[in-house]
């Protein structure tokens, strides 16, 4: 057993702490977040160029082989930094997506692309009332000629409006919530019969509405076997999971740091607000949640690398409870702790927040979470 | 003990769902229903209305223009309006400022403003906050010094609500120093068109502008707009503070709040079923239920025994933090019902609705937003950890 990060890892992690202090002040981040794409094309060059792009992918395609452990320090410091760039969108899951379940030639022509900066990926898997539920698949694929022809919704599919191309989950046979006969397709953005309806998200990404309205994909878009992409799926979302579990320790650590800071200074009756018992122990509370999410975080990472499906399903459900248990006790308290101007958007406390409540939904919310591991 | 209506109860319960059904305007149903934002000319139609009706101000006493309702039939005027979906009446004049002028005014004062506010005629914010006090409200450093007849005021008044829309802004402000920070304050009434009042707006986590700070550098104020006697301002904040803390709780908000819970909960759908049938979420939304229902026991025992135009004491700490808990666990039920459409944000539309096709549930746009947003009823009208320390010391004796 080792529970410490590699060198390369550690170094890698200083070098983007560098340069997100750098570049990436919460005044920058505000106005990537509106500049009407969302992120920062040099800022996404400079990842590349970094290496950060290749982490999680193998070594003969380009990449570190970190992995998902590896991934974790990537993934607390876009917590930390609030990070708007697409890394969660293109190369988590568009990535894992394309590793896990493309042809070698597939792999060959995308992965190296992706870590160069060159391709942007987005995932297409939400429907209208899917929930979180990944089976739930309405949206159809059916054979035309040698390929496919695509038709359907979907919904707050995140960076789809910079994607070059966007990977979806369709229906190709069973009914709508069955595991069996989903299948994944890549297609270009800019494909004839796709339309997109791009918008702001309340924690400051971007995300579209998507409609394909019979779009003709050839044979070659499939990724993976046809009817059977329903437990890679699960499995890239659970790694997925686990890589917004690291973000999110990045944002409760900042959220503790920024109101305990908060607490020393700021003053009323006379002494520091820190001085009163109940809110040292609500920042207490705080610190021990990201302690142990951190601890569950982890645990999570290194199961979708090593672990059985069952190890998978519990330690990531896990994980993305005790997410939703930091929504209330560190999410809400940090705002409450700072009073009036903790419910103000200058204050980048407030947009934590929001970053820390949103990863709450993402990939389903604590309930349903909470099922699964009961269910798995 | 009865809960039941009399029957002479049960006919005012009618004559006032008829005269709502009747008066109450339906743009500002649609506009509350949906929880678009509320601009100022939506709440000075609706109290037009409610005041040429004579219902605009149920706390008042009959001799300044209240309609002398029992606490029953206050009760069932403002369920009945949380049912209709009918905006709230703004506080700053109706509920705040006139019972201070009723118990501390002078009868200038009360012939000069009571019938402005009962006819929403002249618009007031609050100026008690300021950047270093909030929770320590008396430690507050707005100067007025007296010369000749007026006061000249300097100081900065922030996190003051409808600040940009107010004509008055009644402020607690130093007139001397004393010994105990809580002496040497006084509350004047003072002119937001005045010279030297600026109001810088702030915007909310949800992007909205309702807030505002407030600077006033060297503003005359004539010192007939002193209220009560100098220096002893802070029985009149503490007085007025009972009255906002009561009127924060919104029970037949709350309950309206969880019919609209039911009926989203009803339509979003998880694993085929909706998600009001998943026992899960069914248990969540019962937990907040049963938690308002014994606020509203609680709260129709507390005022029961109040009579017209008495503020409640301590018992205003007690629904004040029981009431925004409610409140605040249900705009986070409200804002998980939706699921991934939590996160589209299109801020016109929290302004204006849809004009076009809205992205997944058309309300779903509007709850993490007021979810966010919300965090505030914790903070104001005195943060839940000032009511509880309150609540220690005066009711409990520690
Ligand atoms: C949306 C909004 C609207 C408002 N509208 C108005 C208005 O119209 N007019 C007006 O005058 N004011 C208004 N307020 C101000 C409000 O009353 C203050 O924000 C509130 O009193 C808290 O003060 P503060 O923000 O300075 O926080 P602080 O007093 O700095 O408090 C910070 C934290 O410390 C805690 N704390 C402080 N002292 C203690 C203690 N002794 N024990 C335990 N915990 C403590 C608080 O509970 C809070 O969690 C508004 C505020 C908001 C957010």
């Amino acid at each position: 057993m080792n529970l410490e990060f590699t060198e390369e890892q550690v170094m890698l992690q200083d070098a983007l702490n560098k340069y997100l202090e750098k570049e990436y002040s919460f005044e920058q981040r505000q106005k990537l977040s509106r500049n009407g794409v969302g992120y920062s094309e040099e800022n996404w060059q400079n990842f590349a160029d970094m290496g950060l792009l290749g982490v999680p992918f193998d070594e003969q395609y380009g990449g570190f082989g970190f992995g998902a452990t590896g991934l974790i320090v990537v993934m607390e410091a876009i917590g930390k930094g609030l990070v708007v760039e697409p890394y969660l969108a293109s190369v988590v899951l568009g990535g894992q997506l394309i590793q896990q379940a493309g042809s070698e030639v597939q792999k060959e022509a995308l992965i190296p692309q992706l870590i160069a900066g060159e391709l942007k990926l987005a995932f297409a898997y939400v429907e209208r009332n899917s929930r979180f539920n990944l089976a739930d698949v309405a949206f159809k694929a059916e054979k035309e000629g040698d390929g496919f022809r695509l038709s359907g919704k979907k919904s707050v599919v995140f960076n789809a409006e910079t994607a070059d191309k966007i990977i979806v989950s369709a229906r190709t046979a069973g009914d709508q919530t069955s595991k069996e006969g989903i299948s994944l397709f890549i297609v270009d953005k800019g494909a004839v019969g796709l339309s997109s309806r791009d918008y702001e998200t309340v924690d400051g990404l971007r995300a579209s509405e998507l409609d394909f309205d019979g779009v003709i994909v050839g044979a070659d878009a499939l990724i993976g076997s046809l009817n059977e992409a329903y437990p890679v799926i699960e499995s890239v979302i659970d790694f997925a999971s686990a890589a917004i579990c690291a973000e999110s320790v990045g944002v409760i650590t900042q959220l503790r740091e920024k109101t305990v800071e908060y607490l020393k200074t700021r003053k009323q009756f006379g002494q520091p607000i820190g001085a009163f018992q109940v809110l040292q122990h609500r920042t207490v509370d705080m610190f021990m949640v990201e302690e142990q999410m951190r601890s569950l975080a982890y645990l999570a990472a290194i199961r979708v690398t090593d672990g059985t499906a069952e190890e998978r399903l519990k330690s990531v459900s896990a994980a993305k409870v005790y997410l939703g248990d930091a929504r209330p006790i560190v999410g809400e308290q940090s705002a409450q702790l700072h009073g009036g101007i903790g419910v103000t958007d200058e204050l980048d406390v407030a947009h934590y927040v929001k970053r820390l409540t949103m990863l709450n939904v993402l990939f389903g919310d604590r309930d349903h979470h909470m099922q699964r591991f009961c269910q798995s | 003990m009865d809960l039941n209506y009399t029957p002479e109860e049960k006919a005012f319960q009618l004559e006032v769902r008829s005269f709502l059904k009747e008066s109450y305007p339906k743009e500002l149903q649609d506009k509350v229903s949906k929880g678009i934002a509320l601009k100022k000319e939506d709440y000075v139609r609706w109290q037009k209305i409610l005041a040429k009706q004579g219902w605009v101000a149920p706390g008042w006493p009959e001799k300044f223009g209240g309609p002398g309702w029992s606490p029953v039939q206050k009760y069932i005027f403002d369920e009945e309006c949380g049912t209709a979906n009918c905006l709230r009446t703004v506080a700053f004049g109706l509920v705040m400022l006139a019972p201070v002028l009723m118990e501390f005014g002078t009868d200038e004062q009360r012939e000069k403003y009571l019938s402005d506010i009962y006819n929403s005629d002249v618009w007031w914010c609050q100026g008690y906050s300021e950047p270093n006090s909030g929770s320590d409200l008396a430690s507050l450093q707005t100067r007025a010094e007296k010369q000749g007849d007026h006061y000249i005021v300097n100081g900065s008044k922030t996190w003051t609500t409808h600040g940009h829309y107010a004509d008055k802004m009644f402020a607690l402000v130093r007139t001397s120093k004393e010994d105990r920070k809580q002496k040497g304050i006084s509350f004047l009434m003072l002119d937001m068109k005045a010279p030297g009042v600026t109001v810088d707006p702030i915007i909310t986590v949800d992007g909205m502008h309702v807030v505002n700070q407030v600077f006033l550098d060297n503003v005359k104020v004539p010192v007939e707009n002193l209220v009560g006697v100098e220096g002893e301002g802070w029985t009149i904040a503490k007085y007025l503070l009972q009255h906002e803390r009561t009127y924060i709780a919104q029970v037949p908000r709350s309950k309206k709040q969880i019919e609209r819970l039911k009926v989203l909960a009803g339509k979003e759908l998880h694993n085929g079923k909706s998600l009001l049938e998943d026992d899960r979420f069914r248990a969540k939304i019962a937990e907040i239920e049963i938690e308002l229902l014994a606020l509203e026991m609680t709260s129709l025992r507390i005022l029961s025994k109040m009579s017209a135009g008495q503020p409640p004491g301590s018992a205003s700490s007690l629904l004040k933090v029981k009431g925004t808990e409610v409140q605040q666990a249900i705009t986070a039920l409200l804002m998980e019902a939706t699921g991934y459409y939590g996160f589209p944000y299109f801020k016109e539309v929290l302004k204006e609705g849809w004009n076009e096709e809205a992205v997944g549930p058309e309300e779903a746009t509007f709850l993490a937003p007021h979810y966010f947003d919300w965090r505030k009823s914790s903070i104001y009208g005195g943060s839940n950890e000032i009511q509880k320390n309150i609540m220690a010391k005066a009711v409990l004796g520690l």
